[in-house]
């Protein structure tokens, strides 16, 4: 009887042992793909490093035939891009989470969170068609000949505001991407709103506030942190947006600070280009690109990801 | 009088801002319809029974898209295949044995960046080290690449619903001697497999739709295949190629496979948001 036990207990921390050796196994599976994804994109990344040295990044070359490759051009557009984005994002996204969590009804509340959640779920690849077959058409014939004749003339920033009437091209898609983001920006907003303790908004309203007081001097100082976790979480996913981009940036290898001009972001050359580069330095250049996306998305995501763990760290020592 | 003056000045503000929010949100929905409304208008006109029986054409003549979606399922599956088990082990480990452990932050912290990494870089990845050392685009490294996309997606929910198990059942059966790995996968498991099955249907509509991974790893094919070690036939680089096209009759496949692939994704993440909702409200 007691040996019968004893093989059971034996038994018992074996399965014990292996059970938690798998679920390790399977864990340290991710840490394994992050350093193997910067060690492949390091080394195949480096002949082209190794050619241009710092030219890379001050250059703007771009000429498969010459051999001449430089990402420049590529960083702008994704950067640019992304701005614009940004600009347009973080605003509507305050709105809207302004009106979620202190605006709409209850029975509203939770509708318009899901289908604002939903353009996150729509592919991105769904965004481009529609921005090069719908909205470019009819933003280059309604809206573009306006914009330019009006603000095209005006000192210093009339120049953001020229380019051929085509719809597609850097604001175009900084547009969409605004779009593509909002869902993110929005849905960490909400959340970081949400646990805003009520004494603090009652108080103010107690000494007379209005909800935009409250709102403005209450809600966003106690929520800083995370607000600004949020956007450097939708800023991370707008620069290495591909598909959207893809199709309604025009993909020219030039730097104008022109928003109407078509341009080209790093994603949208990759995608472009990568299956049909000819030669190791071409598609070495293309990996570049990667591996200065990925470090730059890493950094970009990781600062978001501290500044929500800070949040949560607050969060934590109060309950 | 001046204060009176101050107080219509703060109301004004107030009124302004409040309405700005409204129109924020109105601005939000507006594109979800507008988008919603093209792939309807566009989709539907295409949408006939061909598209599941004949495979992709050439210019100009008629056909559907059937080797499309059979790949696209095909690479799809192989995501779901790897990207789960993989992602449910790491997660029991992380909700089980990984509360106050250097480690296991890390890991939690590369996962999340893991998840919002672009997906084009994994498609450079795999291309690097499946596609490029066998010499030529796969199916396989296609699926490996959405498995890559799924797998954080899977591990993140698993480790949440995981922990939202009240830690009385843990104890309470180890306290009738059932070994840990028991306590976790019939006690822990089993009480937020809801969750978790939450966890893999988003994650499966998340790879459904990447493109950006398939461009260099599983690449396209106009014929119908199902072998995995050559270059598949997949939806979303499909309506990528179509609808760049000069050709009416493409650009209205791609139109087509845009609304089948949106419709599935769009079922897909509802169902796991309800799925999700029953089963707390249990709770």
């Amino acid at each position: 009887m007691s040996g019968s036990t004893h093989t059971t207990r034996w038994r018992d921390s074996l399965a014990d042992l292996l059970f938690r050796g798998l679920t390790q196994l399977a864990a340290l599976t991710v840490l394994a793909l992050i350093l193997a994804i910067m060690a492949v994109l390091i080394d195949k990344a480096w002949p082209a490093f190794h050619t241009f040295g710092l030219k890379f990044f001050t250059s703007t070359d771009w000429d498969p035939v010459t051999n001449k490759f430089s990402a420049l051009t590529s960083i702008y557009g994704t950067l640019i891009t992304s701005l614009i984005a940004l600009i347009i994002a973080v605003p509507v996204s305050f709105g809207i989470a302004l009106f979620v969590t202190e605006l709409a009804p209850q029975w509203l509340r939770r509708p318009v969170s899901t289908a604002v959640e939903l353009l996150a779920a729509i592919p991105s690849i769904i965004y481009g068609m529609w921005g090069l077959f719908v909205f470019a058409p009819l933003f280059a014939d309604k809206a573009q000949p306006w914009i330019s004749s009006h603000l095209g003339h005006w000192p210093i920033i009339g120049g953001l505001f020229q380019g051929p009437p085509i719809g597609i091209g850097v604001f175009t898609a900084g547009l969409i991407l605004a779009i593509m983001v909002i869902p993110f920006i929005t849905s960490v907003m909400r959340d970081v709103f949400d646990v805003v303790p009520i004494v603090l908004k009652e108080s103010a309203y107690g000494i007379g506030c209005t909800t935009w007081e409250v709102m403005w001097n209450v809600v966003l100082p106690y929520t800083r942190i995370g607000v600004v976790g949020g956007i450097m979480l939708g800023l991370g996913r707008a620069l290495g947006e591909t598909m959207a981009v893809t199709f309604v940036i025009g993909n020219s290898h030039d730097i104008s600070l022109a928003l109407f001009m078509p341009g080209n972001t790093i994603s949208s050359t990759l995608a472009n280009e990568f299956s049909e580069a000819v030669g190791p330095l071409y598609t070495s250049s293309l990996i570049a690109l990667g591996l200065i996306l990925f470090f730059v998305t890493f950094v970009v995501l990781a600062i978001a990801k501290l500044l929500l763990l800070r949040v949560e760290a607050r969060e934590g020592a109060k309950t | 009088m001046a204060q009176n003056k101050r107080y219509l000045f703060r109301r004004g503000v107030n009124l302004f801002n409040l309405g700005m929010s409204m129109v924020a949100t109105v601005f939000g929905l507006f594109w979800l319809a507008w988008l919603l409304w093209t792939l309807v208008s566009h989709g539907v006109r295409a949408l006939n029974l061909n598209l599941f029986l004949q495979d992709t054409p050439p210019p100009g003549a008629p056909g559907g898209m059937a080797n499309a979606i059979i790949g696209s399922l095909m690479l799809t599956a192989v995501g779901v295949l790897i990207g789960t088990p993989v992602g449910i082990l790491a997660g029991t480990w992380l909700a089980e044995y990984g509360r106050a452990n250097r480690l296991a932050s890390l890991i939690r912290f590369i996962n999340d960046i893991l998840l919002s990494a672009p997906s084009i870089v994994i498609g450079v990845f795999v291309y690097g080290v499946l596609v490029a050392p066998l010499g030529h685009f796969s199916g396989w490294s296609g699926g490996v690449s959405l498995a890559i996309i799924m797998l954080p997606v899977v591990l993140r929910t698993t480790e949440d619903m995981m922990r939202l198990v009240p830690d009385q059942m843990r104890e309470a059966a180890a306290a009738l001697g059932a070994p840990r790995w028991k306590v976790t996968v019939f006690i822990v498991q089993r009480a937020s497999i809801a969750g978790m099955l939450t966890g893999v249907i988003l994650g499966t509509a998340r790879i459904s739709g990447e493109t950006a991974p398939l461009l260099f790893t599983a690449l396209n094919n106009q014929f119908h295949s199902t072998d995995m070690s050559q270059p598949m036939a997949n939806l979303p680089v499909m309506i990528f190629q179509f609808a760049m096209s000069p050709y009416e009759g493409w650009q209205q496949l791609a139109w087509a496979g845009a609304l089948i692939i949106t419709a599935a994704i769009l079922i897909l993440s509802i169902s796991a948001r309800l799925l999700l909702r029953a089963n707390t409200f249990e709770k």
